[in-house]
């Protein structure tokens, strides 16, 4: 069954089982690999993108759950706050083995997107769900609190 | 001169880049890049020879100039691939903008890791201390090439010449090549049979922050790990494994999964069985409705209370000696005050962000793979082995592995002959084949770190000094029946007493004891291996023996460790670095210390935690002191501190995988809890300035951070925790 929708800013229509998750029809037919599998279960994270804006686990997410709807993955990340993100988790050297990454940049730009000054507290709410085994999480607080700073001035 | 630019991540990073004559954001944008396709994967084992001046296996410089490294290690996160590529690029005066790395062949002869002998492979915290002086070489007889090229190119003697940056110039500053116009006639050159390294007071790149090769591709989704190689007509498989460890397939039922649409073949391989269909998602569904029946005659069917009580029983009974020094039965007999504390300690996944993963593509006469390959030849030789192939038959493409832990350095290369075994059942054909494992099958794949029981017994004296000190463990054997039984001397597997035997603490008698036991759960290596539960019960029982002499946990320590500088050096900067001796903390909030000492590394921690009324543990603050010999990349070095701190305290406080009449019965992230980010304390690292010879930083930091933590509870309680993990899930 096709299921049409718009995948980082373009029009995309995938023929695939309807309940095959978004995570593999955007790696394994749109080919895009950036977004990662890790649990299958919207338990670690690693597969984050944004539906309509917001951080979304795609790994559960069925195809067909975004017909007509806007997904944006870490290849599509355009906006301010991603960019400030990229820049700030390059900066700080937060990635170890980098596999968790594309999830955690697209959880922390989502965050920026909706809260320009983000506490420690609401950095938790956003980012509990993004496990990371290196456990890289310093630099990845301070690398959101770095990037909320860059787009302050 | 290492923490010249050191002072903040911030600040030093910047100064770096400002003194490499680099200022902008882009300068960073360097390094390992795999293309788009996956192509430069499957040019790697050419890559060597085809190269314009490649005076070595460790390097080549191209004529634009470039300088790759090959980096004969598995970069899993700890930095292996920008540490190796400094040591390189300082001998050789590189430019570090102009430098990327690219993984080695697989090539015992070549790219043996020197502290393990003659395979490749990546482990035990040795990829930089084995390669230290190998590197180093490395870049220095390439860089004596290039100016015995330039020295005959200008007819100048060599000693007027210098490097800078990648550019050989005269010291009169009169004329200048860059690397790239040098390599031709450089390439015709022998290679030096000896070489003057630098002195290390003019290091550039060692002992700064060289921005990690592997950063920028790990900030946009482009870095390519072997879940995202897609090669043209590659299926994807997915394999059914036994519910229990060691059962067997007795027959299996593919009608259903036939049926359903993009399942391609169901195969019977040694592991279990496998269904290969053409995605992920049809593969799993395939599986999902497989029927599958097992002979679960031999399998391991204790569970693990089961097991832990007759661990107990058995740390009770005569075991082997792994150290004896004076005559512990009398000292004990004769303490004026005698202790004595047991500690469990459960199974553990290493559970790396990427389930395990590995395409293959083998033909009649030929078997290349990709993995996040972390024992090379190791894998090379059981790959062959299953494909009915010569070693020499089968390449392996390292990629960027998403995690280890260990779990990839497994003797028996699970995973990796599990895909080519699939790929020999499918046909051997040459279709390109992706196992991949889920989560389920991680967390349920076995290879744990080993359940352990350790009872300790310690003498004090009249005056408080502690004079005998019994301890014994019990557990699986990780080296048992595997190529590294070798090192199993007097049926004492040293990766079971390591951190125990090696107690550092000087005490007149002492015994260390090991009693192996055999259960049928597969057992590995799991970051910083015997050191992952012999500090915990040394560092938590040695602050115990303090708090019974009535001193203070640090200075007990600090007069045991007398002839002990290293130990010493770390324990000292910690205390200080936490104000240990600033006072007591307020009502609620205790401080841990713990010192270790991992593959020639030192590391000491304070742990600083806070309770509340109920009963609800934050682990505020670590402070960290480590040793690790000459600092090679500082940023890196505090990296894995912080990391492996949260690794071990998410061990520390939740970890266990545990067996319910021998079925695993965790899963998944929700049963196997790992650490969260509301759950990271923050964390301070102070690097010991030294010159000795670098050693490892990956797997040092995990030992001490669960007895500082263990010990901080302690502080804030006043009770005592002997069974871990802290938090039952």
């Amino acid at each position: 069954m096709a299921t049409t929708f718009v995948l980082n800013g373009e029009s995309e229509t995938l023929d695939a089982d309807p309940d095959m998750p978004l995570l593999w029809a955007i790696r394994e037919l749109a080919g895009l690999p950036g977004t990662k599998f890790g649990c299958g279960m919207a338990l670690c994270g690693a597969c984050t993108v944004q539906v309509e804006g917001a951080a979304t686990r795609s790994c559960v997410l069925p195809l067909s759950a975004v017909a007509g709807r806007s997904v944006t993955t870490i290849e599509g990340l355009k906006s301010r706050e991603a960019r400030a993100v990229q820049s700030a988790w390059i900066e700080l050297q937060v990635p170890q083995c980098g596999y968790c990454q594309s999830g955690q940049i697209v959880s922390a730009a989502s965050l920026l997107e909706k809260n320009p000054a983000p506490s420690d507290a609401d950095i938790n709410s956003a980012m509990s769900g993004n496990i990371c085994r290196c456990a890289a999480y310093v630099r990845i607080r301070a690398a959101i609190h770095a990037a909320a700073h860059a787009l302050k001035a | 001169m290492t923490h010249a630019l050191a002072t903040s991540h911030r600040s030093s990073r910047r100064r770096f880049l400002k003194g490499a004559g680099q200022v902008t954001l882009a300068a960073l944008t360097i390094g390992f890049e795999w293309g788009a396709s996956g192509r430069r994967a499957l040019a790697l084992a050419d890559a060597v020879k085809t190269a314009p001046f490649a005076p070595n296996a460790f390097l080549r410089i191209g004529a634009d100039g470039g300088v790759t490294v090959i980096a004969k290690h598995v970069e899993m996160g700890q930095g292996a691939y920008t540490g190796i590529a400094t040591v390189v690029a300082e001998e050789l005066d590189a430019d570090w903008s102009r430098v990327r790395v690219e993984s080695a062949p697989a090539d015992a002869k070549r790219y043996a890791n020197l502290a393990f002998g003659t395979i490749q492979a990546t482990g035990g915290s040795s990829a930089m201390a084995n390669s230290w002086m190998q590197l180093r070489e490395a870049g220095a007889k390439a860089r004596a090439m290039l100016l015995t090229a330039a020295s005959q190119q200008w007819g100048v003697p060599v000693s007027s010449l210098t490097v800078e940056q990648g550019v050989v110039l005269e010291r009169s500053g009169r004329r200048k090549a860059a690397f790239g116009t040098l390599v031709a006639r450089a390439a015709a050159l022998p290679v030096p049979t000896t070489v003057t390294l630098k002195d290390p007071k003019d290091f550039k790149l060692i002992g700064h922050e060289a921005p990690r090769v592997d950063v920028p591709s790990k900030c946009d989704g482009s870095a390519q790990f072997a879940l995202d190689v897609q090669l043209p007509g590659m299926l994807v498989a997915v394999l059914e494994r036994p519910p229990r460890f060691g059962a067997t397939l007795l027959s299996f039922d593919a009608a259903a999964t036939s049926a359903v649409p993009g399942v391609v073949k169901v195969v019977q391989v040694p592991a279990g069985v496998a269904v290969i269909a053409k995605s992920f998602w049809a593969a799993k569904k395939g599986r999902d409705a497989l029927k599958v029946q097992w002979d679960e005659t031999h399998a391991e069917k204790r569970s693990s209370a089961d097991l832990m009580s007759e661990y107990r029983r058995i740390a009770e009974q005569p075991a082997l000696s792994a150290r004896k020094e004076g005559d512990v039965q009398r000292a004990l007999g004769a303490a004026a005050h005698r202790l004595s504390a047991s500690f469990e300690f459960p199974y553990l996944a290493h559970a790396p962000m990427e389930p395990l993963d590995a395409v293959v593509r083998l033909s009649a006469d030929h078997c290349e793979i990709w993995a996040g390959d972390q024992f090379q030849t190791i894998d090379q030789a059981n790959a062959a082995r299953a494909a009915g192939l010569a070693p020499d038959q089968v390449a392996i493409n390292t990629l960027y592995a998403g995690g280890s832990f260990g779990r990839r350095a497994n003797p028996g290369s699970d995973y990796i002959t599990q895909a080519v075994s699939i790929a020999k059942a499918y046909g051997a054909e040459g279709t390109p084949i992706k196992l991949q494992w889920t989560r389920e099958d991680d967390i349920r794949g076995g290879l744990y770190r080993p359940m352990y029981f350790h009872k300790l017994e310690a003498a004090l004296s009249a005056a408080g000094e502690l004079v005998g000190w019994r301890h014994v463990i019990v557990g699986q054997s990780i080296m048992a029946g595997t190529p590294f039984a070798a090192m199993i001397k007097n049926d004492v597997d040293p990766t079971s007493v390591e951190g125990a035997a090696t107690l550092p603490y000087a005490i007149p008698n002492l015994s260390v004891e090991l009693a192996t036991t055999h259960v049928g759960v597969p057992v590995l290596w799991w970051r910083v291996v015997g050191s992952s539960h012999t500090i915990f019960a040394v560092e938590s029982f040695i602050d115990e023996a303090a708090h019974a002499a009535g001193q203070d946990p640090y200075q007990f320590r600090r007069k045991l460790l007398e002839h002990q500088p290293r130990m010493r050096g770390v324990l000292d900067l910690a205390a200080e670095k936490a104000g240990w001796s600033a006072g007591p903390l307020p009502a609620g909030r205790g401080r841990g210390i713990a010192v270790a000492e991992a593959f020639n590394t030192f590391v000491a921690q304070v742990a600083e935690v806070s309770v509340d009324s109920s009963g609800v543990v934050t682990v505020e603050r670590v402070v960290c002191a480590v040793d690790c010999g000459t600092p090679i990349n500082p940023d890196i070095i505090k990296a894995q501190m912080e990391g492996g701190i949260g690794f071990g305290l998410g061990a520390a406080l939740y970890g266990a995988i545990t067996l319910k009449d021998g079925r695993v019965e965790q899963s998944n992230f929700n049963g196997y809890r790992v650490l969260r980010i509301n759950e990271m304390p923050a964390v301070e690292v102070h690097i010991v300035p030294s010159s000795e010879a670098p050693t490892g930083v990956g797997e040092p930091g995990v030992a001490p951070v669960g007895p500082a933590l263990a010990n901080a509870l302690f502080a804030a309680t006043g009770q005592r925790r002997y069974v871990f993990p802290l938090n039952k899930a």
